[in-house]
Formats: structure tokens, sequence, C-alpha cells
């Protein structure tokens, strides 16, 4: 569904992204595991078009997508769910989700959404920066979901929010694939939340992946040690 | 100041620079709307917002000789085809000066304001080479000219009272606009956050463009509306620039109550200042009462409150 190949990125001359290749099937949840700095925002916001790929290509569903804006992205299938969730504060939660809807030119929030994420149906109303962080995060998914998207990009969503709701991210991630059967991908530093929703695990250091296993095949303390400082 | 008038007289005074100050604080307002849509857009500080509505307003002066000269008989009738007018040639213009200026220069905050203010330049010498230096002034309908008397001592200039409505016309239309419908919500987000809104869908060039072609287009109807109120001259959009920017900075940019209130305090201050007291000591009151109050509220008067 997603394909990438030997995509490279650069901040002025420093290469952070050095010619990665990866390609995931659809309904596959694929999690990107790694330290920080070492190149999993960059990765994420070269793939959603934030940031411009030195070499390399990007395709979904065989759409060449590559050089495009970023909306054009969204319009092919590419959905992000930035880190630190970045809603729109000042709009109510309605709002941030309608936003999503531009796309996928629907005029109703779809009912599966609140199903989903019913604490966003109640707080509807609501400006969006007055959410917890736990609901801003359930909020930027629901925004990322209304787009239709074939594939569903996370960037360490487990980031400043309390163990309880960690667990309660992972039941829906789980729910959203085995409703919509898209693909979802995800970068993370907690092992225990990969694992309870990752296909296959995938550590990136220093800008290369270096290591890769299916869920079932992980070595955890192996990870573990990758990940440690 | 006060104590060589009677009571009376000082309510009919105040009643009259009152609804005199209207005027001003119509044309203010929909400058201000402009203004300040363009800049919470985009960021962009359009120091040619004036020249805008000085198109708006040579345009209806242009529709009125065009009438008076192949139409008369439909001279009652024509401001409302100026006033549409204006919108459109001054949209058009600000459409054009995105696509070929603006969008190079998003990037770069300094630098779109010396070009916004290389254009003002240059449309103000383009008035100047087809209209003539001199001021000029359509004739106005009939309808518009006069006042209605309700006391002996206060005249309600109808004008005035046209352009308010006018006034609250636009307004409404740009409330709606921008709370009400799926553009005004493109422009929101891309407002708060145009990276993400990008990222959600929404495409912001094609927001901007047009965000930037509504606001110079209101600019144009408050020009119509100014020609009630005065003579335009080449360098009439200068002189409005600067209580323009006061009312933005005074209202919060981003809140349309606030650019209401603020552009009413600012024209009803001044109007009502300058009949005791001479028009630049009028400003200097109203300025320093301004710098008082934003060092309070240095957001404006109505920043939206939200955890940040």
């Amino acid at each position: 569904m997603l394909d990438v190949s030997n995509l490279k990125v650069s901040y002025g001359q420093s290469e952070v992204i050095r010619g990665v290749n990866f390609s995931v099937p659809q309904n596959e949840t694929l999690a990107i595991m790694g330290r920080n700095g070492m190149g999993k925002t960059t990765l994420f916001k070269s793939l959603i078009g934030i940031l411009p790929t030195t070499a390399g290509g990007i395709s979904v569903d065989g759409a060449d997508v590559t050089n495009t804006d970023s909306y054009r992205r969204v319009e092919s299938g590419i959905a992000y769910v930035p880190q630190g969730r970045m809603i729109f504060p000042n709009l109510t939660v309605l709002e941030n989700i309608e936003t999503g809807m531009e796309v996928s030119k629907q005029k109703n929030v779809p009912e599966d959404i609140y199903a989903l994420f019913p604490v966003l149906q109640e707080m509807r109303k609501r400006k969006g920066g007055n959410l917890s962080g736990g609901q801003q995060q359930q909020l930027a998914i629901a925004r990322a979901l209304v787009t239709n998207p074939k594939v569903l990009l996370l960037d360490e969503p487990t980031e400043g929010i309390q163990p309880s709701i960690i667990k309660d991210i992972a039941k829906i991630l789980n729910e959203v694939k085995k409703l919509r059967e898209i693909t979802i991908i995800v970068s993370e530093q907690v092992l225990s939340f990969t694992m309870a929703i990752a296909d296959r695990i995938i550590v990136i250091d220093k800008g290369e992946f270096i290591h890769e296993d299916r869920r079932d095949q992980v070595d955890a303390a192996q990870i573990e040690k990758y990940l440690s400082v | 100041m006060f104590d060589e008038y009677t009571y009376s007289e000082l309510g009919a005074i105040f009643a009259m620079q009152g609804f005199a100050g209207i005027s001003l604080f119509s044309v203010l307002l929909l400058m201000a709307l402009g203004l300040a849509i363009i800049f919470g857009q985009m960021g962009v500080i359009n120091m040619a917002h004036g020249e805008f509505m000085a198109v708006g307003a040579y345009t209806t002066y242009l529709v009125s000789t065009l009438t008076e000269s192949y139409a008369p008989a439909f001279m009652p009738y024509y401001f409302f085809i100026a006033i549409g007018a204006a919108f459109m040639i001054a949209a058009l213009l600000g459409y054009l000066a995105e696509l070929a200026l603006i969008r190079h220069l998003y990037k770069r905050p300094l630098d779109t304001l010396l070009a916004t203010w290389g254009l003002s330049l240059i449309m103000q010498q383009s008035f100047r080479s087809i209209f003539g230096a001199r001021e000029v002034s359509p004739t106005l309908p009939d309808w518009l000219m006069g006042s209605y008397q309700p006391t002996d001592m206060i005249d309600i200039p109808l004008n005035g009272m046209f352009v308010l409505g006018l006034t609250t016309l636009v307004t409404l239309g740009v409330y709606y606009l921008l709370y009400r419908s799926r553009w005004g919500l493109r422009v929101r987000a891309t407002t708060q956050n145009r990276v993400m809104s990008g990222a959600v869908g929404i495409n912001t060039k094609k927001v901007d463009r047009y965000t930037f072609a509504l606001g110079c287009g209101i600019a144009g109807i408050a020009g119509a509306a100014f020609t009630t109120i005065a003579s335009t001259g080449p360098t009439t959009g200068t002189l409005y620039i600067v209580d323009t920017f006061m009312v933005v900075v005074f209202g919060g940019a981003a809140s349309l109550l606030g650019t209401i209130i603020s552009a009413f305090s600012i024209a009803q201050a001044q109007s009502i200042l300058e009949f005791f007291i001479s028009g630049s000591m009028a400003k200097v009151y109203t300025l320093l009462g301004l710098v008082v109050i934003l060092m309070f509220r240095p957001e404006g008067l109505f920043a939206s409150k939200i955890r940040r």
C-alpha cells in the first residue's frame, strides 16, 4: 500500500534519513522504533510532505506522491497524526474533525468516528485547546480518520500521555485496523505499546534501518537494547 | 472645555458628532475587517490596503460618471451597482497582486511589508496618471443627500445611516463566511496552523489567494462607502491606513467582535473630541488612550481564552 524506495532527507548539509527502503501492505501495522534524534519524526514529515525529500520515491497504492504538496498526499490517501498532536486549539472539537472532511467531501461526521471516540461527541462544542492530552490525541486520530485514509501515520502517539490512556489508544488503533483494513505506521519508543499493536517492528538508528522483526519472532531484550541510551 | 455649553446643547452636540462618527466607524470597520482577515490568515501586513479602498472609491466615481452620461434615468440606483463593481474590481486586483507578488514572500514578513508598500506607491501613481491629482467625487443619488431632523438641534445625515446599513450587511456576511461556512473553517484552520492544515488535506495556497482577494474586495466596499462622506484623491488610502492599523491592533487581530468595538470606540472618540479641540489633538488623545489600554491588554480587547 505504501512503498518507499531509497528515501533521503536532509536539513541543509546534514543528511538525516539516509536512503531507507520499505513497503507496507494493506492491513498491516508497522512500528518504527528508535531513540530520540534518530530520524523518526523527520521520516514521517517527509512522508506527509512537510519536509522535502532529497532523493528517492514515495508511492501510495501505486500512485507516486514524491514531490507533491501535503494536501495532495492526503487526497491520495495518507493521513498524518503528528507528534505533539497539533490539533487546532481555537477551533471546537467538531470543527477540528471537520477540517479533515475537506478531502472526503462528507457533510456530517461519520457515525463510526463517534463510536470509536465517544468522548469527542460529548465535548464537540468545546475548544480543542481545552481538552486534556489524551483527548487531544483522540481528536487528532479522528481528524486523520475522516479523510478516509489508506495509510495512517502516527508519530509518537503515546508521548506525554498517561498509561491507562495509552492502553485505550492501542485498543482504538487495533479496532481501526479491524474495521477499515488500512495500513498503519506508527513511530514509538514504548515497547509495550508497540507489542500491543504492531505486526512488524523496524528499528531506526542514525537515519538507517538496522533491525527488522515480525511481532511473533520479536526478541524484546534485543530491541530494548537498541532503544536504551 | 464643556462649560460654555448648556446641557441640552451638549446633548445635541454629542448626538450629532456621534452620528457623524458612525460614518467614520463604518469605513474604519470595513477597512479593518479586510486587513485583519489578511493579517490573520497569512501574517501579511498589507500596506497597500488603503489603495485598495481608493480603487473602490474610484470605481464608484467611474460608475457614477458613466451612468450620468449614458443612462441618466438610472442615476437613483447606480450606487448599488457601484458597490458591487467596487468589490469585484478591488478583489480582482487583490487576487492578481497575491498571484504575482505576495505569494512569493510569505516566509519573509519584512519583505512583504516593503513589497506591499511599494505596491501602494505604484497604485497611488497610477491613480494620479489615470484620474489626475485633483480629488474627485461621484454624483450621489438624491436619496443619499440631506438629513433627518428629529429635533431642532439634531441633524442625522442620511448617507451615514446608509453606510452604517451597508457595513452591517458586510460584517454579517463576513461573520457568516468565517464562522458558518466550510470556506471559513479552512481559513481559520490555516490561520492557526498552516503546516498542519496542509497535512489534513486543506489546499492552503488556494485559501490564501481567495482570502487576500476577499480582504481587498471588502476594502473596495469601504471605498464605495467612503465616497459618500468625502472626496477621493490619489493619497486617500494612505490617510486611512494608520487608523485602520490602530483598529486592528486595539481589537485583537483574531476577533471579529473586538474589531467592531475597537472601530466604534476609536471613531467615536475622534469624532466627539474633534468638536471641542483641534483634529490633531483629538488624535493625540485617542492614541494616548489606546497606548494605555494596550499596556494592560497587550493582545487587544478580545483575545480568545484557551490553554496554550
